[in-house]
């Protein structure tokens, strides 16, 4: 036992901790969980900064714990997974700032910040998770660490929409762990291993792996998102704005589309996934639900609501990238993982500011904005851009390499008109909100207006993050080419995947 | 290493005399006893996982002529689970009980039940079973009794109806045994036992009897009223342990002696009970309108996984895969013995302090008792099965047995009761979160708050990640 085995323990555990202790904290002592929050937090970035560094020298870090005989709990760090780490990380630094700010002066901020902190702690151990039982482990553990966020509020439409959100997770989570168990019943103990195990596995079990497949996919699709199985999201969105924030760019969509990644390229092994056939059909529901989840987000009126079904369509990017074979489609499919969590989150930020700063909640009510709030809507807007794929903001590496992965693999006669009728659609749902914050004319009074001390337009905690998730978004597009990024990062998983 | 077999049974025995005698210090004798005979379970346990299974011979005659005391792995498990959660339990009952008379009453009945848990749980033979099997359901029944209200004794005298036609049949069951082998010592049973009518006939006869008490569907309508109406922490055991004790005979006859004698007909039957036991169960839970009656039809349910084992356990050969099944049957026994009495004694803390356990109406109760609150939500997680708790590793086991045995009917089952589980639980989770006044003090935990916070904290962290010895010392068998 040395460092390098403890440190995925300890990634995990720098959350986990001060979250546990915050649910025994005065709801005044508000310094004191202050220093807990950015302290876990920026220890958390130090430790990843590290396996990181190791990572990419190829140190291995792996804990190992018997949870009964056959069954290991494994917190492995690879290529993946710290990309997905550092995300989370980066991103609930960012966050927490934000909810400290966000929920000032508001009920139960200790039971609010401990769960936001096992919510966290549950993202990272999926992420580090060596094998498929510790994935599911974690993933379950998630759901429970989001119902009392998404309830917080403890309206009956809180209540209701936590509900929602609970059937389908926890249906999806019990199609999960059954597909999980019947493969282990048929090959062992399943840890991801780059390229695959399964595809050495006798001919003679391929119809049951297809089976397990579409088990799996169905329980991951829930909190990815993907049509049908996207319903809870738009109901979820009466969480409060730092958790919509997190829901959508890191925690639970991504826990979703992060799992079929790695049941794709690390259970099945892409190749052997097309060679059964199931490719294609994934590819079939990504591109559905792109093109859905963008025509319903035009006829939203609720800014969240927009924002939400914007969130169905482009987690489903990754899922199309995944289904797009060949290590370019790969790269695009990774890359967005980043891209869309660093974007979106800027965009619920930014929203969240409207609702507290003005009372904001609806599109209709952005009439000039952009000259009350200047700052905040020009974080908006670069991320819409960024999600239309306006260059130079992150989206368009994407959709860039997207596309290119599709001519590559002889798929771009249908994965073209996709990403074309999408980038329209985005287009069609973001520029007009942009036209009115920035060019019409504001109202004579806004529907709720604070009255702030602040120099600023709003309380400067809420107004620092959205700038920053936005300066990180451009600096992605900006400098995708440069060591470390998140492009050159998901270029090396790709090559370490396809044996590159 | 000391052989404790006999002080497990010895210490509450006398402890139970002695709070007969000595009243007025009765509850620092219970409490007292609680945790000797905790700290001897602890030390039996420590002694079969080092050094194997341990005899003892009650005035040194051998077995056939006196009583023989033993314990392997299962059973020093089971007695370690039946301390703990006595013990908890107990310290529960020294602040639940308000009044001196009913104190006088409960202790002594407490420790005698104590006392005849660990008897049948340590028996090595079929007569001694029976004796231990009579006193555990009259404590049982006295104890249920002692809420006083009529429910409460109709529920009782039920209960004892119920326990005693049971006990009858078990009783025709050993004769029967006894005139065909001519011995009742269990390991020389399991030399000799071998398919015929006598055999068929007297476990037949032995399990029927069981079954009834240990509540499977359909013979469960007597549990529901009886669990529900006792005092929380009477409750708390008679759901985690006395139902449990039965089941622990059950599958000693059917895992064990009988093994060769059953048929997988017969073991498919008590499958199919359990499913629907569990379907049932579940969704009677899900329409309940009183938390603890929540509680007892979950209990109910709970019971029809562990049946589920059986058909499971028949179809597979001696081997890692039925030995893993086997300790994902144990842990989920466990889990649910530690999960359930915490969630009673949750209940029971609500119930004093709010006056009522309507489901409806728990609004403000949830939000002024974040500890209980929270002892509610770590035995939900148990009982849906969900990680990090010891039902996680018990249900993945048994679904792993049923792929590789290609039972595909179980699966479903487990599906839908898991969902059910979820439902109903997250039902009363959904009242933590109302729009009430809320506290600005920090989170407090009141005294009687703490046994069941333990309890909980006990079977879903617990023996979801430490689970692991289960499995070894299951190794250990007679």
């Amino acid at each position: 036992m040395n460092f390098d085995t403890w440190l995925p323990l300890f990634v995990v555990m720098s959350s986990l901790l001060p979250g546990l202790v915050m649910f025994f904290l005065n709801e005044g002592s508000h310094r004191l969980r202050t220093l807990l929050n950015m302290s876990g937090a920026v220890l958390k970035l130090v430790l990843v900064g590290i396996m990181t560094w190791g990572v990419f020298h190829e140190h291995i870090y792996e804990m190992r714990w018997t949870l009964a005989p056959g069954l290991e709990l494994v917190l492995h760090a690879d290529t993946l997974s710290v990309l997905f780490v550092i995300l989370s990380t980066v991103l609930w630094l960012v966050t927490t700032v934000y909810a400290i700010g966000y929920l000032e002066n508001s009920p139960h901020r200790s039971r609010f910040f401990g769960f936001f902190s096992l919510c966290v702690s549950a993202t990272v151990g999926l992420a580090l998770a060596g094998n498929l039982l510790t994935f599911v482990l974690f993933y379950e553990l998630l759901t429970l660490a989001t119902y009392p966020l998404v309830a917080h509020r403890g309206t009956p439409e809180a209540l209701r929409g936590a509900r929602i959100y609970l059937a389908y997770t926890l249906s999806g989570g019990v199609l999960l762990f059954t597909g999980t168990v019947w493969l282990y019943s048929i090959a062992g103990s399943i840890p991801f291993v780059e390229g695959g195990t399964l595809n050495q596995l006798d001919p003679d079990y391929h119809p049951q792996l297809m089976v397990i497949f579409l088990l799996m996919m169905t329980g991951l699709g829930v909190k990815a998102a993907l049509v049908p199985l996207h319903g809870w999201l738009p109901q979820a969105m009466v969480a409060p704005a730092p958790v919509s924030a997190l829901l959508h760019a890191v925690a639970v969509v991504k826990a979703g589309a992060f799992g079929i990644i790695r049941v794709v390229y690390d259970v099945y092994g892409v190749e052997f996934t097309h060679q059964l056939g199931l490719l294609t059909g994934l590819g079939i529901i990504a591109a559905i639900t792109i093109i859905y989840g963008s025509v319903k987000a035009l006829s939203q009126d609720n800014l969240k609501k927009r924002l939400a079904y914007s969130t169905v369509s482009q987690v489903s990017y990754i899922a199309l990238g995944i289904a797009i074979l060949g290590p370019i489609g790969t790269i695009g499919g990774v890359v967005h993982l980043v891209h869309q969590g660093i974007m979106k989150i800027t965009l619920f930020f930014a929203a969240g500011n409207y609702a507290e700063t003005l009372g904001i909640h609806k599109v209709s009510e952005m009439d000039g904005v952009g000259q009350r709030m200047p700052a905040t809507t020009l974080a908006f807007s670069i991320a819409a851009l960024g999600m239309i794929g306006v260059p130079p903001v992150a989206g368009y590496v994407s959709k860039w390499y997207l596309a290119l992965g599709s001519l590559e693999a002889g798929m771009a006669w249908w994965v073209m008109p996709v990403l074309v009728i999408s980038s329209l659609l985005n287009a069609a749902y973001f520029l007009p909100v942009l036209y009115r914050a920035w060019f019409k004319q504001p109202a004579t009074q806004w529907p709720h207006e604070k009255i702030l001390s602040s120099r600023f337009e709003t309380q400067s905690a809420l107004l620092w993050p959205p700038l920053v998730t936005a300066a990180l978004a451009i600096a992605a597009g900006l400098f995708a080419a440069s060591p470390y990024s998140p492009l050159e990062w998901a270029a090396l998983i790709a090559r370490r995947e396809y044996g590159l | 290493m000391i052989n404790t077999i006999i002080w497990l049974v010895a210490m509450p025995l006398s402890g139970a005399l002695a709070t007969l005698l000595l009243k007025r210090y009765a509850t620092a004798i219970a409490i007292g006893t609680g945790i000797a005979t905790s700290i001897s379970a602890a030390i039996l346990l420590y002694a079969v996982a080092t050094e194997g299974v341990m005899l003892y011979e009650i005035g040194g005659w051998s077995a056939g002529l006196g009583i023989a005391l033993r314990a392997d792995g299962l059973s020093a498990l089971l007695s370690m689970m039946t301390a703990i959660v006595l013990l908890a339990s107990s310290i529960y009952a020294s602040a639940y009980f308000k009044e001196n008379s009913v104190r006088s009453r409960f202790w002594p009945l407490w420790l005698l039940l104590w006392c005849s848990l660990n008897a049948l749980l340590l028996s090595g033979d079929l007569f001694n079973l029976y004796v231990t099997l009579e006193l555990l359901g009259l404590s049982a029944v006295a104890l249920a009794s002692l809420g006083g209200k009529t429910a409460a004794l109709q529920a009782a005298l039920r209960y004892l109806l119920v326990g005693l036609l049971g006990s009858m049949l078990f009783l025709a069951g050993v004769t029967l045994v006894y005139a065909g082998y001519g011995t009742l010592d269990l390991a020389a049973l399991s030399r000799e036992v071998t398919a015929g009518p006598i055999a068929w006939t007297a476990l037949t006869l032995m399990t029927v009897g069981l079954l009834l008490k240990t509540a499977l569907f359909p013979l469960h309508f007597w549990l529901p009223p009886a669990h529900a109406s006792a005092p929380a922490p009477v409750s708390a055991v008679l759901s985690a342990l006395v139902v449990k004790a039965t089941f622990y005979l059950l599958m000693r006859l059917w895992l064990d002696i009988f093994s060769d004698v059953v048929t997988p007909i017969a073991a498919n039957l008590l499958g199919i009970l359990g499913a629907a036991a569990v379907l049932w169960g579940s969704w009677q839970a899900l329409r309940a309108e009183r938390l603890k009656l929540l509680a007892a039809y979950s209990t109910v349910a709970q019971l029809g996984y562990l049946f589920l084992f059986f058909p499971l356990l028949a179809a597979l050969p001696a081997g890692p895969a039925r030995d893993a099944a086997m300790g994902g049957l144990v842990i989920l026994a466990l889990t649910h013995g530690l999960a359930k009495s915490g969630l009673f004694l949750a209940i029971g803390v609500i119930q004093q302090r709010s006056g009522h356990d309507t489901i409806r109406d728990l609004d403000g109760t949830a939000q002024r008792l974040p500890a209980t609150t929270f002892a509610i939500a770590l035995s939900g997680i148990a009982l849906i099965g969900l990680p990090p708790s010891g039902a996680f590793l018990g249900k993945w086991q048994l679904l792993a047995a049923s792929f590789s045995s290609g039972q595909w009917l179980w699966v479903v089952v487990i599906m839908i009761g898991t969902l059910l589980a979820a439902a109903y639980t997250f039902r009363v989770l959904g009242h933590a979160f109302g729009k009430q006044p809320y506290p600005r003090r920090p989170v407090s935990i009141a005294t009687e708050e703490w046994p069941a916070l333990i309890l909980t904290a006990f079977a879903t962290i617990g023996l979801g990640l430490a689970g692991a010895p289960v499995w070894q010392l299951l190794k250990v068998s007679l």
